[in-house]
């Protein structure tokens, strides 16, 4: 089917990835990606590379995955009884899934925030604190004192917090919150930030502030960020992946994706057309 | 007719008041049965009917047989010979006493006169006066409301609405015997109580280094001098208590942190029942167990090891009992580990904390206030403990903290006390009481810590 400015969609029911998947000098690469809850084939065989310092957003519909997905990039899953992961995961030559790889270190390198700001009940100064301390990043009190205030700069929690990190984080408003999470995750210095809808229970200022960090952080960090907001999605991300029922449809530039979807997917949900 | 006959009648007629009122407003209704233009379905009109048919006459009913017998007393009492009126108060108990074991065709002290015998034919008619009086007015007070509910029955009678306000009374006045129950019970340990300070300085009791319960009944009795310190019986119960939680804390929160976070869920589905088994064994049951298995083994024991060991000693007490209290502090801490939110161990794994750091430094401080919680009421369930304690523990009260010697606990003493015929005006059987109100008090203070810091543990995640 042949639409005005002469491109032809791929069809509905054709549900190979079209789009590029591969990227130059990629962080993580995953290949034939299949996790199952007991027989749901939840994400079914999906290919996606994941770039040096971009930020690749995924969208789709509720229970398409998405979720699912990252949470396969720092084995999340393994705390599900019932979850089963195939295929390959590769980071720095690695395949994270080996019988031998140690969860422990890996999660350290690839941080997670999660949709509802969850710090835990103790100071602010402790909630920075503890992954680093379990890690033995800070051979003294002067330098764990050091990770904690550059973590909360590069949070851009500082300035708000500084003069009371005794107080429980959870006295905090719900963006700063969410900002403090994110300390708390750069604290144990990752190379990649998963973000699962990080935004959907803040508001639209908090949001904006959080969108703003996103990109700052980009110049340091690979980010996949899930999201329900297809203008967050263009706002923050370079390359953009559609899911659908567990498979990946179209992975490309945000820019084309938004304006040039090549699977007919993608178009009706961008453009709010379902089915 | 008799009050328990009559209080069959007074049902019957309640119910009879229901039919009655439900007939009267489908009749009101009209003969085409429209019923939707009544305010509220006929059954209200005709609980409402019961409820009015009942209640007063039953409140009439209680208040009749509960003031009856002094009103009874009275007027017998105006009818006797001047010279037994003025008879010394207490002999007149006596003489009436008499009378009335009389009636009841009870074995009666002394001789009996003819003054007697007619006094007591003379109770014997006030008493059915009485009986044949209550019958009537209670009846005609059902019939008369009946029939007053009956006539004010009208379509815009908001019969519902009435009967659901009678019922929140109903329910209030069920709530508050409860409360009423525990000020009953405090108010009986306090008076017996008081009558034991009057004889033994409060001081000596809270602060006495000696128990030993016992009054001389003569004055040259040998042995005759008791002493009445409460220190050693505490310091019993608060050893005994020390050893049980020693045992139940460890092993309760370490299997609900098992069951919570390691445990897959086909194992904990039948773990967690299996250990709440042990909170339904009968705690006579644990006494036995504890005097004839575990006491003999720790003697033995100790033996081989060189210790001196009582054949009953706190430890085996205390073991036992700790044993029992397990399940209190298992469930009650799984309870609080699972209300942990999913969101904070997925927090502590995505920074790459492995479960047993997740568990020490986020779960569980997070749970501490609710796990503090149910070990106070766990204490306060040891401390209060009583069948272990007197099979298994002694009856010495050795002013100890050697947990191989034999001690004793408030509860034993108590029981010690009150067993058998016992004079109640003796201090020996007083003290029962004063040891009562300490522990009720001790037990009650630890209860409202547990439950305000269970509360204010709420108060954080919802």
């Amino acid at each position: 089917m042949e639409i005005e400015d002469g491109r032809v969609l791929v069809s509905r029911e054709n549900r190979k990835t079209v789009g590029d998947i591969i990227v130059d000098n990629p962080r993580m690469t995953c290949r034939n990606v299949d996790v199952y809850y007991d027989d749901k084939h939840a994400i079914k065989d999906v290919s996606i590379d994941i770039g040096n310092n971009e930020v690749l957003s995924m969208i789709g519909p509720s229970g398409c995955g998405k979720s699912t997905f990252i949470r396969c990039l720092n084995r999340m899953n393994d705390t599900i009884d019932n979850c089963r992961v195939t295929g390959d995961i590769v980071m720095d030559n690695v395949n994270i899934y080996d019988k031998n790889i140690d969860v422990v270190p890996l999660r350290a390198q690839v941080g997670m925030v999660f949709q509802k700001p969850n710090p835990f009940p103790k100071s602010i100064y402790d909630n920075i604190a503890y992954g680093p301390k379990i890690h033995g990043l800070a051979a003294n009190n002067a330098e764990l004192d050091a990770i904690v205030e550059t973590s909360l700069i590069k949070a851009g929690l500082w300035d708000e917090v500084k003069d009371r990190l005794g107080q429980p984080g959870t006295g905090l408003s719900g963006g700063q919150q969410q900002r403090l999470c994110i300390a708390r995750t750069i604290a144990v210095s990752p190379e990649v930030i998963l973000m699962d809808e990080p935004c959907s229970a803040l508001d639209p200022i908090a949001t904006a502030v959080i969108e703003d960090l996103i990109t700052e952080l980009k110049t340091q960090y690979s980010i996949v960020i899930v999201t329900h907001s297809m203008q967050q999605a263009a706002r923050v991300s370079q390359r953009t992946a559609y899911f659908h029922l567990g498979d990946l449809i179209e992975v490309g530039p945000t820019e084309r994706i938004f304006t040039k979807p090549r699977h007919q997917l993608t178009q009706d949900y961008i453009t709010g057309r379902f089915g | 007719m008799s009050p328990t006959t009559l209080m069959l009648v007074l049902l019957g007629l309640s119910t009879v008041g229901y039919y009655i009122g439900r007939r009267q407003a489908f009749a009101v209704a009209g003969p085409t049965r429209k019923v939707q233009e009544l305010h509220s379905r006929p059954t209200y009109y005709g609980a409402l009917t019961a409820l009015w048919c009942g209640i007063p006459a039953l409140l009439l009913y209680s208040f009749w047989l509960a003031g009856e017998d002094t009103v009874i007393i009275q007027l017998l009492v105006a009818q006797l010979p001047e010279n037994i009126r003025t008879l010394p108060d207490v002999e007149l108990k006596l003489l009436l006493n008499n009378i009335r074991n009389l009636v009841s065709g009870n074995i009666v002290s002394g001789e009996i006169d003819a003054t007697q015998r007619a006094a007591a034919d003379h109770y014997r008619s006030l008493k059915a006066t009485s009986q044949a009086a209550l019958a009537v007015v209670t009846i005609s007070t059902t019939i008369l409301a009946t029939l007053l509910v009956r006539s004010r029955i009208k379509a815009t009678l908001r019969a519902r609405n009435h009967v659901e306000e009678i019922i929140k009374y109903v329910l209030i006045a069920c709530s508050t015997i409860a409360i009423f129950t525990t000020i009953g019970i405090v108010l009986s340990v306090l008076y017996e109580a008081i009558r034991f300070f009057q004889v033994i300085p409060v001081t000596e009791f809270l602060f006495g280094l000696e128990w030993s319960p016992q009054m001389a009944i003569r004055s040259d009795q040998v042995g005759s001098s008791g002493a009445f310190g409460a220190v050693p019986v505490f310091l019993g119960t608060l050893l005994i208590s020390a050893i049980a939680m020693v045992v139940a804390v460890p092993i309760g929160l370490m299997s609900a942190i098992y069951l919570s976070e390691y445990a897959s869920l086909r194992f904990r589905s039948y773990a967690k029942p299996l250990i709440e088994i042990l909170a339904g064994i009968p705690t006579v049951v644990y006494g036995f167990f504890a005097a004839l298995t575990v006491a003999p083994f720790i003697r033995e024991t100790g033996t081989v090891l060189g210790l001196d060991v009582s054949s009953e000693s706190a430890l085996a007490a205390g073991l036992v009992m700790g044993i029992m209290i397990i399940p209190f502090v298992s469930s009650l801490s799984d309870d609080f580990i699972n209300a942990v939110p999913q969101s904070l161990r997925d927090g502590a794994y995505s920074l790459g904390a492995t479960q047993s750091e997740t568990t020490k430094q986020v779960i569980l401080p997070a749970a501490l206030p609710g796990i503090i919680g149910g070990v106070l009421l766990a204490v306060s369930r040891a401390i209060g403990e009583t069948m272990i304690v007197v099979m298994a523990a002694g009856l010495s009260a050795n002013l100890t903290i050697n947990p191989l010697k034999t001690v004793t606990t408030v509860t034993v003493q108590i029981v010690t006390l009150l067993v058998g015929d016992q004079e109640f005006d003796s201090p020996k059987t007083l003290a029962a009481f004063a040891l009562g109100l300490l522990l009720f008090f001790v037990t009650l203070i630890l209860n409202v810590i547990a439950l305000y810091v269970v509360r204010k543990y709420r108060e954080q995640y919802e």
